[in-house]
């Protein structure tokens, strides 16, 4: 070993850096599941009658289903009784101003690098910040309004545009979906709603920062966008997390609906704690996205950057049901130490010249475990669809895996479908290449990795480029060996 | 001396390569390295540049009586040793001009020099294309993807030009170079020659020598070098192939 590895590895051993966990005091409910516990969800959060037997019907679905374990994931038997349901936090604050937000929580924000005062100011996102399940700040309301765009918790969406709500809850994801989505729909504690009206094309990009706080509290938040006919939409989601010795399961649900000529972005940043060096303390980040791009000339698009968790398992799907809509999935995942990813996407393509594009680039470092799993589903109606999937390993060091799975489905003769994959590994002569001209070790990973990955950062957009390229080379700092 | 290297012994996989090296090169001079196959050449290169599984076992190599051996690859590329490959590695997706910035402001930074911004940076690279004739196209590919073996030889010295490194160390940069192309990287070469600066050409051939002049020329076979003098040494191997000096027929 020479002098370089052992730095290498001292630097693998690196804690996270946003480990550490905010003093501010949770309502929490003890652990454990029952139709008693999703009543006083419901009852705390205020809720019309409807969303209580929408949740109690999702968990008596939920009880005749059994955890899938078809993924190539490995974890212990979660204990569902075990997991506390619902948290919030006690000093609830006004939301109109971030004056009235409680201080300690501001000061979390700023370690995490994402104080909501510059965001306001300077790029001008709007930010709907979940903490621990209740939304605690709300800002830029006011401009959106104008718009007419709706941009709020779903739980205010309950409460002021329940006939929204109503209509497109579970209505991309329904809540047999699966045995996750079911449990997300009996128990979801908050999340976003996002309503464009026709024509209106959304003034800024929208941003929730969802950050999971409370020990031993799994989070089920859940995401619904509907854009209708004619408009356009930005949302960024980004995630960090405390340290823990537990494992927290994380069951979201997000679904996206277009209509006609609509167009969602939808992309995603995610830090969340990986665990320590034995995989300890992780996430469970077990997540359905699904978009359904319901009229003509639809577009969907999902870009994500996965950093963190213990377990990554998702796939943000797009169906294509529209004539002519699109699907987009790029993608960057990072898995090491002990990281594990199950992640890809679904392509259903239903209407006629529907177009869907894959790019996923997979990176693997120390003991890192991924796979990629994408279906392309073509259905008998889809004449002349197209599918282009590339699919991209890139290994650092020989104790990682990738894996590559693609289904495809093909029931019309005038469909396209194209797959490329290809694996690489972070030579030894490539990284001796960039030393010989003076460049560190860790920015030799850091300049390779940032190439392989160009495209989907190209896809991001600015702010959270620059933010996933930072993220990249935190993570993989010292990934060599 | 600018470099010196004494009874230097060196080892890959287990198995020596070098075997008591001497070499002894002064500031500004250009000394061949001429050899059969296998006789050790690369392995100098890379043991000099700091490759890892180039295992140094005795003897010392100085630049300006300052030790190598335990540098770090970048920290020797700092104090100015510069290896131009014989097969230069392809980056993908990495940017030529990024690359060269970041390679030339880390090794600024490690010498305490401030780092050049972009604007200084692309006035920069421009005078130095224009000396390895070189398309701007190819900087604004990924670094060395996808270029034909000419382009990667000729990127190999626009970097040279652009890190002007004290002792610059090309491995085998004539091989599979046409005559064209070979005459456009030594012409190069040539313009970077300067008092400042001592290189060592690493050949298999003589042809090379045609183009760059060196000083001196040194024979390397069985891990030493075997045979020193000044370039007439080489016309006479071309003659008379390795084999007077190696005591055995030369090794294709």
């Amino acid at each position: 070993m020479s002098s370089s590895n052992k730095q290498m590895d001292a630097l693998v051993a690196k804690g996270y850096e946003h480990g550490f966990v905010t003093d501010i005091e949770t309502d929490v409910i003890p652990p454990g599941l029952n139709e008693d516990v999703i009543r006083f969800i419901s009852a705390r959060k205020n809720e019309p009658e409807w969303v209580l037997e929408y949740r109690l019907k999702a968990y008596r679905h939920w009880l005749t289903m059994t955890p899938p374990h078809w993924s190539s994931v490995h974890y212990p038997a979660i204990d569902f009784q075990a997991i506390s349901y619902f948290a919030a936090p006690t000093k609830k604050p006004q939301l109109d101003s971030l004056d009235q937000v409680d201080p300690e929580l501001l000061r979390t924000y700023e370690k995490l690098g994402i104080p909501l005062e510059e965001q306001k100011a300077l790029s001008g996102v709007a930010v709907d910040a979940v903490f621990d399940s209740v939304s605690v700040a709300t800002t830029f309301r006011q401009n959106l309004a104008d718009a007419g765009v709706i941009f709020c918790s779903i739980s205010e969406a309950a409460q002021e545009h329940p006939d929204l709500l109503r209509e497109y809850l579970g209505s991309v994801v329904p809540h047999t979906d699966n045995f996750y989505a079911a449990l997300n729909a009996a128990v979801f504690t908050d999340g976003t709603f996002v309503y464009i009206p026709k024509g209106v094309r959304c003034p800024m990009e929208l941003s929730t920062y969802f950050r999971i706080n409370a020990q031993n509290t799994g989070q089920f938040e859940r995401t619904l966008i509907v854009a209708e006919e004619g408009s356009h939409v930005s949302y960024l989601e980004g995630c960090t997390a405390p340290q823990r010795d537990e494992n927290q399961l994380h069951a979201a649900v997000v679904e996206l609906i277009a209509m006609q000529d609509a167009q969602i972005k939808y992309s995603t940043v995610q830090n969340w704690y990986p665990g320590d060096e034995q995989g300890r303390g992780g996430i469970y980040n077990f997540v359905t996205k699904r978009g359904d791009c319901r009229g003509a000339r639809s577009k969907i698009s999902w870009t994500q950057v996965e950093t963190g968790s213990a377990i990554t398992w998702k796939y943000p799907s797009c169906l294509l049901r529209g004539d002519d809509s699109v699907g987009e999935f790029y993608s960057v995942a990072v898995t090491k130490g002990r990281q594990q990813a199950d992640t890809g996407t679904k392509m259903i393509h239903i209407g006629r010249n529907t177009t869907s594009t894959v790019v996923s680039k997979g990176i693997s470092a120390g003991g890192g475990q991924q796979a990629y799993r994408g279906l392309v589903r073509m259905s008998q109606r889809a004449e002349n669809a197209r599918n282009h999937t590339q699919c991209d390993s890139l290994l650092i060091g020989d104790r990682c895996a990738a894996h590559t799975f693609p289904y495809i489905e093909v029931k019309n003769p005038t469909a396209k479908v194209e797959h490329e994959a290809t694996t690489s590994k972070i030579g030894e002569d490539q990284l001796f290449y960039c030393r010989s001209r003076g460049l560190s070790e860790e920015n030799a990973v850091s300049l390779i990795v940032n190439g392989f990955c160009k495209e989907i950062f190209n896809e991001l957009p600015m702010e959270f480029a620059v933010e996933a390229q930072k993220l990249l080379a935190i993570s993989l700092e010292g990934a060599v060996g | 001396m600018m470099l010196s290297i004494k009874n230097l012994k060196a080892e890959v996989e287990g198995k020596e390569i070098l075997k008591g090296l001497n070499l002894e090169v002064g500031a500004g001079e250009v000394h061949a390295i001429m050899g059969p196959n296998g006789s050790g050449k690369s392995t100098l290169a890379h043991v000099l540049a700091g490759r890892e599984g180039y295992e140094v076992t005795s003897g010392e190599a100085t630049m300006d009586g300052q030790d190598l051996i335990g540098l770090e690859p970048e920290e020797r590329a700092a104090l100015g040793v510069f290896l131009a490959f014989q097969y230069p590695v392809e980056l993908p997706g990495v940017n030529n001009t990024h690359f060269l910035k970041e390679a030339l402001n880390a090794q600024r930074k490690a010498r305490g020099e401030p780092e050049l911004d972009s604007v200084a940076f692309l006035k920069l690279i421009r005078e130095k294309l224009a000396l390895v004739s070189m398309k701007p196209e190819l900087l604004k590919r990924p670094v060395n993807a996808g270029f034909s073996g000419g382009e990667k030889k000729r990127n190999e010295i626009l970097q040279m030009a652009l890190l002007e490194p004290r002792l610059a160390i090309l491995d085998e940069t004539d091989s599979g170079l046409d005559i064209d192309a070979l005459k456009t990287v030594s012409d190069g070469v040539n313009a970077l020659r300067s008092p400042e600066r001592s290189i060592i050409l690493v050949t298999h051939y003589q042809r090379l020598l045609d183009y760059i002049q060196p000083d001196f020329v040194h024979v390397l076979a069985g891990g030493r070098i075997v045979r020193s003098g000044d370039k007439t040494l080489a016309k006479e191997l071309e003659e008379k192939g390795y084999g007077w000096l190696t005591g055995q027929d030369e090794a294709a």
